[in-house]
């Protein structure tokens, strides 16, 4: 108990840093992801192509890897004296946006093709087939993913923590290394990303059912 | 292409644009990667001294070391992770409700803990001293166990009732139903994702950056660190040279995942394979879809 009450202005700051991490990173990554989602599904042949290659990549890439991209090669070819907490939230959001982009992608191709010809069948114009049709019956299926994807955000972004960011990771590190017993910091820091993910959890839990129509 | 959900079939109009688009397309993609390279070429990373490093044969020896130690981490954790999530999926389906209820908090504890930090605990001396190896290793078999257990889990709940109605109307006992007609079914339609999640093992096994067991990434940095080539710190030629070498890794392991789910989708066996997605993302979604139906 002494841990977490000797601590708690520093445990509140590392708890603030996964969030706020976790939170623009997600943003970051579903906007990406987006992009590089319609990328895929695309008539272009060399977006297909980016798209595919983009994907395959990053999901096959460790993120410490991307990280070191990040903080070792980024601020020496690209631009120096960025952010530690825009290089992480890169290195978190373009890894991510490769699982949201699968999602998504995934999402869209469980629609059934009868229900756009349908839509046409009716006289239903371009814009108005995905906006009344396709896009509604897609989101719906991308959402329940979605929920394990920012779990899984959640729980990488404690790799920022090794890299400068202040996070849980980063104050179960310093705690350790003022001499405090493991076990403690470990049982509190465990509950404080308990309360996130099943934060996230429920918040996609209470969309899911929002989204939800009788069949 | 062929029928999308998306678009129509392009009519003359239509396919004039996509040209159009296809052009602009392909000119943005290679403008992008044009202008890294010249813009890695203006800092002057392809300096043939700067790349002239793994012509040393110490530097080779280096990345072929933490090769090994990178491939030994993940055989001994891919290994323990599978046997212990057979033990864990037998205890989450047992009919003993605490071994049950045990087995469930367990997995969904170290779920949701981030892998980083189990290692980190164990390494600091959560449960006495530990070594790097040990520690990441325990740390990949725990996490990755639980994660592999749920997909058992929800390869067993695919399987259909009849087989295991069947197999006790023969008088097979509880654990004679589990080994020989459920688990091997199991399995079986479970096996691209099991792969795909050995990826992941394989990908976390560079968390081991962190605990500074000398692993791929770590010697990445060791090299990049001790070896400057007149006053400059090779950090882009290593993070690329060995950049390639993990995710040829990975790539080779994930080309077998999607490889196994084709071959099954096209076997005649009766059992459904699952995608070959990392389960880490679909495993939650395996498991609810039972209660939904």
């Amino acid at each position: 108990m002494d841990v977490l009450l000797d601590n708690l202005s520093l445990f509140r700051e590392g708890f603030y840093g996964t969030v706020k991490l976790t939170v623009v990173s997600a943003l970051v990554a579903i906007v990406i992801g987006v992009v590089i989602a319609g990328c895929r599904v695309s008539p272009v042949l060399p977006l297909r192509i980016f798209g595919t290659a983009w994907v395959t990549l990053l999901r096959n890439t460790p993120l410490t890897l991307l990280f070191l991209v990040a903080f070792f090669v980024v601020p020496k070819v690209l631009y120096p004296d960025l952010d530690s907490f825009v290089l992480a939230v890169c290195a978190c959001g373009f890894y991510t946006s490769a699982f949201v982009a699968e999602a998504v992608r995934s999402g869209i191709n469980t629609v059934s093709l009868g229900q756009a010809e349908a839509a046409r069948a009716i006289g239903l114009t371009f814009t108005q087939t995905m906006r009344l049709v396709v896009l509604p019956q897609a989101t719906r299926n991308v959402v329940p993913p979605l929920s394990s994807i920012f779990i899984a955000l959640t729980k990488n972004t404690a790799i920022a923590g090794a890299f400068d960011n202040t996070d849980l990771f980063n104050v179960s590190k310093t705690l350790s290394n003022e001499g405090y017993d493991i076990v403690m910091i470990f049982v509190w820091i465990t509950l404080a990303y308990l309360i996130i993910t099943y934060a996230i959890n429920g918040l996609f839990r209470v969309l899911e059912h929002r989204l939800e129509v009788a069949r | 292409m062929s029928a999308n959900v998306l678009f129509d079939a392009p009519g003359p109009k239509a396919r004039v644009r996509n040209i159009i688009y296809t052009v602009i397309g392909s000119l943005a993609v290679i403008g992008g990667i044009v202008w890294i390279i010249l813009r890695l070429n203006d800092k002057g990373e392809f300096d043939p001294d700067l790349w002239g490093i793994f012509n040393y044969s110490g530097i080779r020896q280096n990345i072929l070391d933490s090769l090994v130690a990178t491939l030994k981490v993940f055989a001994l954790a891919g290994v323990l992770s599978l046997v212990f999530a057979v033990v864990l999926c037998v205890a989450r389906l047992s009919e003993h409700r605490p071994v049950r209820w045990f087995a469930v908090a367990f997995i969904d504890l170290f779920r949701s803990i981030p892998l980083l930090i189990t290692i980190f605990a164990f390494w600091v001396g959560l449960v006495g001293d530990m070594e790097p190896f040990w520690a990441l290793v325990l740390g990949l078999t725990i996490y990755n166990g639980c994660v592999q257990a749920e997909v058992l889990r929800a390869g067993i709940n695919a399987v259909p009732t009849g087989q295991k109605e069947a197999a006790y109307a023969l008088g097979l006992r509880k654990t004679q139903v589990m080994a020989t007609v459920l688990f091997p079914q199991a399995i079986r339609s479970m096996l691209p994702s099991i792969i795909s999640q050995l990826v992941v093992t394989l990908k976390d096994t560079s968390l081991g950056f962190m605990i500074l067991y000398p692993e791929l990434l770590q010697s990445a940095r060791l090299i990049a660190n001790n070896t400057p080539v007149n006053g400059v710190y090779p950090f882009v030629q290593t993070v690329t040279v060995f950049g390639v070498i993990y995710i040829s890794l990975c790539m080779i392991l994930s080309g077998i995942a999607t490889w196994l789910e084709r071959r099954g989708r096209r076997a005649k066996t009766g059992i459904k394979v699952a995608a070959a997605a990392e389960p880490a993302a679909v495993a939650e979604i395996v498991d609810t879809a039972p209660d939904k139906k």
